[in-house]
């Protein structure tokens, strides 16, 4: 198998992403790998989209992203971000092979989003990492 | 790169329809969308240029049923076939686990079937992936223009360039009329989820 999780890790996975994120009352949280295989997601119930689309477009835009990276020299992008009028979107990569993505609306700033993702992201790389 | 979650009992496959510009790899897709509509509860997502064109791919996930008591999430892709998106192909193949190559039949495509699959095969070298060790199923779509007169190359001609060595499954089809859509589409599962099943039990 190329890649599997137990589900302690998952369960661990789940509570950091419901403790650290899902309690700010984001919208939405997908982790994912590059491929656009969905790893653990969780909604505040109000989320009407198809998650598995998401997340291939997800690992496609991102994928796209860090290629246009490389053709300007630039190494790797960590994050991404894009705003809407209602919802906005913010990418950031988990160790090589991951990506979280955060949905959340115009009550929470940027600023705390970036705050609370890095700490969430630096539990979950220990946990993938292991 | 099948993921399987062990707390959701739940795999999910990838696999990608590749082939040249124009060959018919987003029409079986919009074949199987409209033939299962009923059955799949979200929409073939598509990124098109203007022109229709795929520009960067088309996606469309569906639950299989269980297998080994694991709930099986198939999610198909096309690539864009146009030379100049070869990053882009890079990019959706990462993590495949199992190809459908659609081939065009026509006469005047026997170079351009040829040249994509050799660049299916470099592409799959960049992810550390053999072709011949991938799942992998051939189809030679547009069979149907035949009737029209259209010249078309023979079954054996593109067995001989394409298929003399990998020696995989091969389906005459056509994508509009459906014509061995769903043939293809079995048998590429069955491929690749028989290369996971063992690890699944």
């Amino acid at each position: 198998m190329d890649h599997a999780l137990g589900s302690e890790q998952l369960d661990k996975i789940d509570n950091i992403l419901q403790t650290d994120l899902m309690a700010l009352s984001v919208h939405c949280v997908v982790l994912l790998d590059m491929a656009g295989n969905i790893i653990a997601d969780l909604d505040n119930g109000k989320a009407k989209f198809d998650v598995y689309s998401l997340a291939a477009l997800a690992a496609g835009n991102f994928g796209a992203v860090s290629t246009m990276a490389q053709m300007i020299g630039e190494e790797e992008i960590l994050l991404l971000f894009h705003k809407g009028k209602k919802e906005n979107i913010y990418f950031s990569k988990i160790l090589t092979d991951f990506l979280l993505i955060t949905i959340f609306g115009h009550d929470l700033s940027l600023g705390f989003i970036r705050l609370k993702v890095a700490e969430a992201s630096e539990k979950i790389e220990k946990i993938l990492g292991a | 790169m099948a993921f399987v979650n062990f707390k959701k009992q739940e795999v999910q496959i990838k696999i990608v329809y590749y082939g040249p510009g124009r060959g018919g790899k987003t029409s079986n897709l919009e074949y199987i969308f409209r033939k299962f509509k009923e059955h799949i509860l979200t929409e073939l997502v598509t990124i098109k240029t203007q022109g229709d064109r795929t520009l960067f791919f088309d996606f469309l996930p569906f639950d299989m049923g269980k297998i080994a008591g694991y709930a099986v999430k198939v999610q198909l892709y096309t690539v864009p076939g146009q030379a100049m998106y070869n990053s882009t192909r890079q990019l959706v193949l990462k993590g495949v686990d199992g190809v459908v190559f659609v081939a065009d039949s026509l006469e005047a495509m026997r170079k351009k079937n040829f040249e994509s699959l050799k660049n299916l095969q470099d592409n799959l070298k960049l992810h550390k992936k053999s072709i011949f060790k991938t799942p992998f199923v051939l189809q030679y779509n547009k069979r149907d223009l035949a009737e029209q007169g259209i010249p078309l190359l023979s079954i054996e001609s593109l067995e001989k360039d394409l298929n003399s060595q990998l020696k995989v499954p091969s389906f005459e089809a056509s994508a509009l009329k459906g014509t061995n859509v769903l043939a293809t589409l079995k048998k590429i599962i069955v491929l690749t989820v028989s290369t996971i099943e063992d690890q699944l039990k």
